[in-house]
């Protein structure tokens, strides 16, 4: 899994029927200690994550195993809200 | 499956139902000369692995298999703590670098 904040949402109407009702959220990873890293990623939302949120996200095929998932043409997937990252160094 | 290093901890209250109950370490993958390669990844624990260990993680879906039957949805899971590290070579090329989870 890698740790990401949530930094915007996607809209589509036409999608896939399975993907319906489900939230969309773009994310942008982060290092543990919150800078931001290269790339972004589209993930469904199965927490309720919101807006500058850190979270977990999972990616490929577990990321079917998210609640609500099940079958769902998904490869990314919030699993978590995180409330704290300790780095023991 | 990969080397790695546990370098930190994780919490979440909200998170998926069957997530419930796992401990969440940040793990820093390492190439076979134990050094640091890669991004810190968020991985779930089948061997209750502590602070500054070495370990092996694997990738994927089959990172949710030492947790069946419960589906924990999760693409890194640490599956061994490592003992020692044998047969690389001092100066040896480097393998490739350890592809993203």
């Amino acid at each position: 899994m890698i740790l990401a904040r949530v930094v915007g949402t996607v809209v589509a109407t036409r999608k896939d029927p399975r993907l319906e009702g489900k939230k969309l959220l773009i994310l942008k990873p982060v290092s543990p200690q919150g800078n931001d890293e290269a790339g972004y990623v589209v993930a469904v939302d199965s927490v309720g994550a919101g807006y500058r949120e850190t979270v977990i996200a999972v990616s490929g095929s577990s990321a079917r195993m998210a609640e609500g998932c099940k079958d769902a043409p998904v490869d990314s997937a919030i699993i978590g809200i995180v409330d704290e990252a300790r780095l023991d160094e | 499956m990969f080397l790695g290093r546990v370098v930190g901890c994780l919490w979440a209250t909200v998170k998926d139902p069957n997530l419930e109950g796992q401990r969440l370490l940040l793990v820093q993958p390492l190439d076979p000369h134990l050094k640091d390669t890669g991004k810190t990844l968020v991985s779930t624990d089948a061997t209750g692995a502590g602070a500054g260990e070495i370990v092996y993680w694997c990738r994927g879906k089959e990172s949710s298999f030492p947790f069946l039957p419960k589906e924990v949805p999760t693409d890194a899971t640490i599956v061994g703590i490592v003992d020692s590290v044998t047969g690389v070579a001092r100066g040896s090329p480097r393998p490739g670098r350890g592809r993203r989870a």
